[in-house]
């Protein structure tokens, strides 16, 4: 089916998938915390807005609530409370650069054609016309993954999760019109917990390391002085 | 395509072309006039732009003495090339012969063969500046030039031509169709126009501050109708940009046929939708402040990721289903 043939609503839905395509680029390129967890709220509600025409487009009632969910936890709780987080880490105007920015944007462009590859055989084998967002999706999760591997921040790394997070909720509601309601909620609990936990766990790192470089955790000791100290 | 190689197609097209180089200074005064107003000042005229050409055109040309010949001939060829891209861009109506003989590649070329000289120009006094501003303006062209075609590559794939007025053609017929494709395209197309032109936040078009200037880097040493045709050929650069946007991207309105009438309609649908984009800019450019000439890397490989994006998109969320 060519993309002429789809209905309004449809190219909408492709728009929108695409947008939070872009918005995971951004996430793993943005160097300051603050517009990253801005643009983390983008994707959520993106995310809930593509959830939302689904349910318009194809008449499946049940997804409104699921719509409704995403915005008001994605877009809005966990974001506010990341917000709140850096503001009491005092990390407002922490920036972090990643090594070689190009390299990490062209491996994640790579990432994207692999799962457009990896997703093929099922988008020839079933024809509708969100199958293909699939690809996008697993792209979305795949991004947040490199996230997660080459950010040496905390709250980076927090942020490439609930963006996988992202990924995943955009395949359900894309390619099997969304997840049972029981599972959803489960879902939408586990990751608000997973965020309340994330926060004392920072709290923790902080006081530990007094830093959220986590790759400060590799190291056995603090400083070569101590090494000497024990070594006699 | 042939039967655009009439008489009267190609009266249209050199009408068209001349066109473009009596519209240019009127977008850059527009432009201007709109970012004094937004900056609260009173503003030169919006045909001021036209004035300082003939000021310039009218004036002696001086030549240092260490110039080569190409220094003098870089003027006429720099504008000559600005002006056939320009040309090849559909204005008012899309059946034009010479955009059936020069596609969309074609026109690229073109500009970096007016960029070369450009560049060449720059360093022939042997200035200091000179030599500055030319290597800048050729890292810019060197990154935004892959974007540039990149974004161009997702339009063909999707209208399967190279040819602006089959890709013009192509969208007039299908409708409206959201694009995820043509939204990156277009961003990344936006970027680079803004990047080649020469406007803030890439280059200053109104500094001759050293550290900052690129385009006017390579102009200290050219006066009088030199330096007039080398700033003409600046504005009916931006006007082709703003033309190959508005005109592809959103090509309700243009003409076609031969018609007097849709030849009216066509010139006052494209001098709106120019008049919205030159505001646009001027918005752009009061809001933003000038980058550093050591992110304008990073500005670039955002058009890249963008019109990359564009690409990728077509082929995941258009073709395959």
């Amino acid at each position: 089916m060519s993309l002429t043939l789809l209905p309004l609503l449809q190219q909408l839905v492709l728009v929108l998938a695409a947008i939070v395509l872009f918005l995971s680029f951004v996430l793993l390129a943005q160097t300051r915390l603050i517009s990253a967890i801005h643009a983390f709220a983008w994707q959520g509600g993106l995310v809930a807005a593509v959830t939302l025409v689904v349910a318009a487009a194809g008449q499946m009632p049940h997804l409104y609530f699921s719509a409704a969910l995403t915005l008001a936890l994605k877009a809005l709780l966990i974001p506010w409370m990341l917000h709140r987080l850096t503001r009491r880490l005092k990390l407002e105007r922490h920036t972090e650069s990643l090594q070689s920015p190009t390299l990490v944007t062209m491996a994640a462009v790579a990432l994207v054609i692999f799962s457009y590859w990896l997703v093929l055989p099922m988008i020839q084998a079933e024809l509708t016309f969100t199958r293909n967002i699939v690809a996008v999706s697993l792209a979305v999760v795949l991004i947040g993954l490199l996230m997660m591997v080459f950010r040496t921040q905390a709250v980076a790394q927090v942020l490439g999760f609930m963006s996988m997070e992202n990924g995943l909720f955009l395949a359900a509601v894309s390619a099997t019109g969304g997840m049972p309601l029981v599972v959803e909620l489960g879902v939408a609990f586990d990751v608000l917990v997973a965020m309340v936990l994330f926060g004392v766990f920072f709290l923790q790192i902080r006081e530990s390391i007094d830093s959220l470089d986590v790759d400060r955790l590799n190291r056995l000791r603090e400083t070569p002085g101590e090494t000497g100290a024990e070594g006699q | 395509m042939d039967h655009y190689l009439t008489l009267p197609g190609w009266g249209l097209a050199v009408f068209q072309s001349l066109l473009y180089i009596a519209l240019a200074p009127l977008l850059v005064g527009w432009v201007r006039k709109v970012k004094a107003r937004l900056q609260n000042r009173h503003g030169a005229p919006v045909l001021q732009a036209y004035r300082d050409l003939y000021k310039l055109l009218a004036k002696e040309a001086r030549v240092a003495h260490t110039a080569s010949p190409l220094f003098r001939a870089a003027p006429y060829i720099v504008f000559t090339a600005t002006w056939m891209a320009a040309a090849t861009v559909p204005l008012l109506v899309v059946d034009l012969p010479t955009a059936a003989i020069a596609d969309i590649i074609v026109l690229v070329g073109l500009l970096a063969l007016a960029r070369v000289f450009l560049a060449l120009a720059g360093m022939d006094v042997g200035t200091a500046f000179g030599g500055m501003g030319a290597s800048r303006e050729m890292m810019i062209g060197a990154l935004a030039e892959p974007a540039m075609l990149m974004a161009v590559f997702t339009l063909t794939m999707t209208a399967h031509s190279t040819n602006l007025s089959s890709v013009i053609d192509h969208h007039l017929a299908e409708g409206f169709i959201l694009r995820p494709s043509y939204l990156f395209a277009l961003g990344g197309m936006v970027l680079v126009a803004i990047a080649e032109t020469g406007r803030i936040p890439v280059d200053n078009p109104t500094t001759h501050l050293e550290l900052t200037m690129i385009h006017e880097a390579m102009l200290l040493e050219y006066s009088g109708r030199h330096l007039a045709l080398m700033e003409w050929a600046a504005q009916v650069k931006l006007l082709l940009y703003g033309t190959l946007i508005a005109n592809v991207f959103l090509p309700w309105g243009i003409g076609r046929g031969m018609s007097a009438a849709a030849l009216g309609v066509g010139l006052a649908v494209v001098l709106a939708k120019l008049a919205a984009l030159g505001a646009g800019l001027a918005v752009g450019e009061t809001v933003l402040a000038k980058m550093r000439l050591f992110r304008a890397p990073a500005f670039l490989n955002l058009a890249l990721l963008l019109s990359l994006l564009g690409l990728l998109s077509h082929v995941i969320l258009e073709v395959g289903a």
